[in-house]
């Protein structure tokens, strides 16, 4: 059982009337990632959908303190936060750097990786819409293959997916978990634990998006649950180079019941133009992903 | 009591930044600065200093981290060159409308393609619409100096200063330098108390995206937008002049020494031909002026320190008198002329001061210049002003134009 299904902080961090989209996987996880980090946190943010979620100048209806950014330097600025708290003697704050894939994959992986290597004490958060979501949907790194995006307007994209995770492992990080806005009490859990640990923290959040992803608004939870449910999204946390399945996915690897990729892929219409040939390719790849972390998880 | 030791421009300025009593610091190497990062890493591994150093993975992240830890109040400090300052060049922006109090010390160095490491001004130079006050230094007691004058211009006026100083001319050449007194340096630049501090105690998101428009908040009081905030900059840049000029006067007062506030002369009394520069190159041009003199020529030399804000008021009364002014520059607004060249024409505009502008580009890269080449170069000037020649186009100075 969840180790903190009763013990959900009942303050909210976020006033309702935000500027995110209509159906926002984003602002359920940002919600109770807050939660679960409360008051003594301060967040720093490049541009990004998160951005817009913060609101316009005079007003914001997020309650923690949070810095702006430029798009590169989210990982730099928790630096900077964390070196200037502590000789402010202020060593009690959590600093959350939170940005989006194409922050994270693509132009910040420079400052996210120096960071890491100083061993930072810091949680960074990847949320991974799959694409340059606030820009007007555009292929980033973390794009799937077969995907239509403003950038991949007809061929759909050629490439799978970058596989981020193994990239952040490999920097030996204190802490590293996936988590999804539709199992928001295994999200928090691991905001807790994440709170918790000295070192750099990286949480990926797969975050569907209405808009990005072409579905109607209201099926943002199913939509979060399919790609668990299908392994395209696993849950899971690797602490001390353990890895564990947590949550939904724990399940899913004891009784093998894993559903086809096609249930997700065709509830979207950014896969609409997608092949047979790239849904062979796609099902393949992440079968040999989730057999490695099979495979790890029984280690 | 003073105690003179004699030291490069890079160990000069990071005794600055230790007598400053920085809180972080962040740094990436490259020459000519590097020498300047690993001395005050010995200072803090050695227990000298007490501060976090974050030794960065590269400029944009140097200037980030500088940024983040002035955002929850500490007084920092970061030094770079050349394409380490233009791969800063986003941070720059973002420094100056976050109005932090940043000091940095550019180490002057021309900038690829081709390579060079060696010195000119194009680094600096191309970075003056920043909102970055830009100070440069003509010799290695400057520097030491301008750092602990910087940190009291940048926390009053809430905009980042750049303490410029010649690559290897500075950085790497050996003068006494009188180093002050620790005591006096942290009364004259107290500890940094910033107005506004990021911290859970008082929650709010900073530098958020705005609207073109000014909006209410939620009280219904009416909030800058866009461009207020960076008139707000604009203004306080504009005012910045008369506190530069302040602290150079009361550092004048506790320290003995005074590097003049906006600019400096040499000889310009009575002088009729005027050469201005920044940097060392003004520094080189008081011994051409003093070769010129001794031809029964009227030079003299006002070396400029404060590039941004541009003192046009304080340069106009500067160049009073004035039949010819000779400009030597160390960089070029590619394109057209020296930078410099066209601040000072512009500030000349409808004043009484009509003197013909002769400008030299030189030393670009490393190239040597010596003093009687300058001379060379003012002589010549001067006799074609004689002649009639005012216009006249940019000059570059020892090098093969075929």
């Amino acid at each position: 059982m969840p180790e903190n299904l009763f013990k959900i902080n009942a303050k909210e961090y976020i006033l309702p009337g935000t500027r995110a989209c209509q159906g926002c996987g984003l602002s359920l996880a940002y919600r109770y990632a807050l939660k679960a980090l409360r008051e003594n946190t301060i967040v720093t943010l490049p541009a990004c959908c998160l951005c817009v979620l913060h609101g316009i100048y005079p007003s914001t209806p997020v309650m923690i303190p949070a810095l702006n950014n430029s798009f590169a330097s989210t990982a730099a600025s928790a630096s900077g936060l964390v070196a200037g708290l502590q000789a402010m003697n202020r060593t009690d704050i959590t600093v959350m750097a939170i940005a989006g894939d194409g922050g994270t994959f693509d132009m910040g992986i420079q400052a996210l990786s120096g960071a890491a290597e100083r061993g930072t004490d810091f949680i960074y958060v990847c949320y991974d819409n799959e694409g340059y979501m606030n820009t007007g949907t555009q292929r980033s790194s973390a794009t799937p293959m077969g995907a239509l995006t403003t950038t991949t307007p007809i061929a759909t994209k050629q490439q799978h997916k970058k596989d981020f995770l193994k990239i952040m492992e490999a920097h030996d990080i204190a802490y590293l978990a996936t988590a999804s806005p539709s199992y928001p009490i295994d999200l928090y859990d691991k905001f807790v634990k994440a709170k918790k640990i000295k070192g750099t923290r990286y949480i990926h959040l797969y975050i569907p998006c209405p808009p990005g992803w072409a579905y109607p608004p209201k099926d943002t939870v199913k939509m979060g649950r399919l790609a668990v449910e299908t392994g395209i999204a696993p849950l899971f946390e690797i602490e001390n180079g353990r890895f564990r399945f947590t949550g939904r996915s724990k399940s899913m690897a004891e009784r093998g019941n894993r559903l086809p990729v096609i249930n997700y892929l065709e509830k979207q219409g950014r896969f609409k133009k997608m092949n047979i040939e790239q849904l062979h390719q796609v099902q393949h790849w992440v079968d040999g992903k989730w057999q490695e972390y099979q495979r790890r998880s029984q280690e | 009591m003073s105690n003179v030791q004699i030291m490069t421009g890079n160990q000069a300025a990071a005794i600055g930044a230790k007598l400053s009593s920085v809180q972080v610091i962040a740094a990436y190497p490259i020459t000519p600065q590097s020498q300047l990062a690993e001395i005050l890493s010995q200072y803090i591994e050695g227990g000298e200093l007490k501060a976090e150093y974050v030794r960065v993975e590269g400029e944009h992240s140097a200037l980030t981290v500088c940024i983040s830890a002035s955002t929850v109040g500490a007084r920092v400090f970061t030094a770079t060159s050349a394409n380490g300052l233009l791969y800063m060049h986003e941070q720059l922006h973002w420094a100056a409308g976050s109005r932090l109090p940043i000091v940095m010390c550019c180490v002057n160095r021309g900038v690829g393609a081709p390579w060079t490491i060696f010195n000119d001004q194009q680094d600096s130079i191309s970075q003056r619409d920043t909102g970055w006050i830009q100070i440069y230094c003509r010799n290695n007691q400057e520097i030491l100096d301008t750092i602990i004058q910087a940190y009291r211009i940048a926390e009053e006026v809430y905009a980042p200063v750049m303490v410029c100083y010649d690559g290897f001319v500075l950085s790497h050449t050996m003068m006494p330098v009188d180093i002050p007194d620790s005591e006096k340096v942290r009364e004259f630049i107290p500890p940094y108390q910033a107005h506004t501090i990021l911290s859970p105690e008082d929650p709010r998101t900073l530098n958020a995206v705005l609207f073109p428009w000014r909006r209410a908040n939620s009280e219904g009081v009416l909030c800058d937008g866009y461009m207020e905030m960076r008139y707000k900059l604009q203004a306080a840049l504009e005012r910045s002049p008369a506190v530069i000029q302040e602290t150079s006067r009361h550092f004048a007062e506790v320290f003995g020494r005074d590097h003049g506030g906006l600019s400096w002369g040499y000889r310009t009394e009575d002088a009729e031909l005027f050469m201005t520069g920044m940097g060392s190159i003004a520094s080189e041009a008081m011994q051409a002026a003093d070769m010129l003199r001794d031809e029964g020529i009227k030079a003299g030399v006002v070396g400029i320190r404060v590039f941004r804000p541009f003192p046009a008021k304080a340069l106009k009364e500067a160049f009073r008198g004035a039949k010819g002014i000779v400009i030597f520059e160390k960089g070029i607004s590619y394109g057209y002329e020296g930078a410099l060249c066209s601040d000072l024409k512009a500030a000349f505009y409808g004043s009484e001061n009509q003197a013909p502008v002769h400008n030299y580009i030189a030393g670009l890269g490393g190239r040597d210049v010596k003093a009687r080449e300058l001379a060379d170069a003012a002589r010549a000037s001067w006799l074609e002003m004689q002649t009639g020649i005012i216009e006249k186009p940019t000059t570059w100075l020892n090098c093969y134009t075929g």
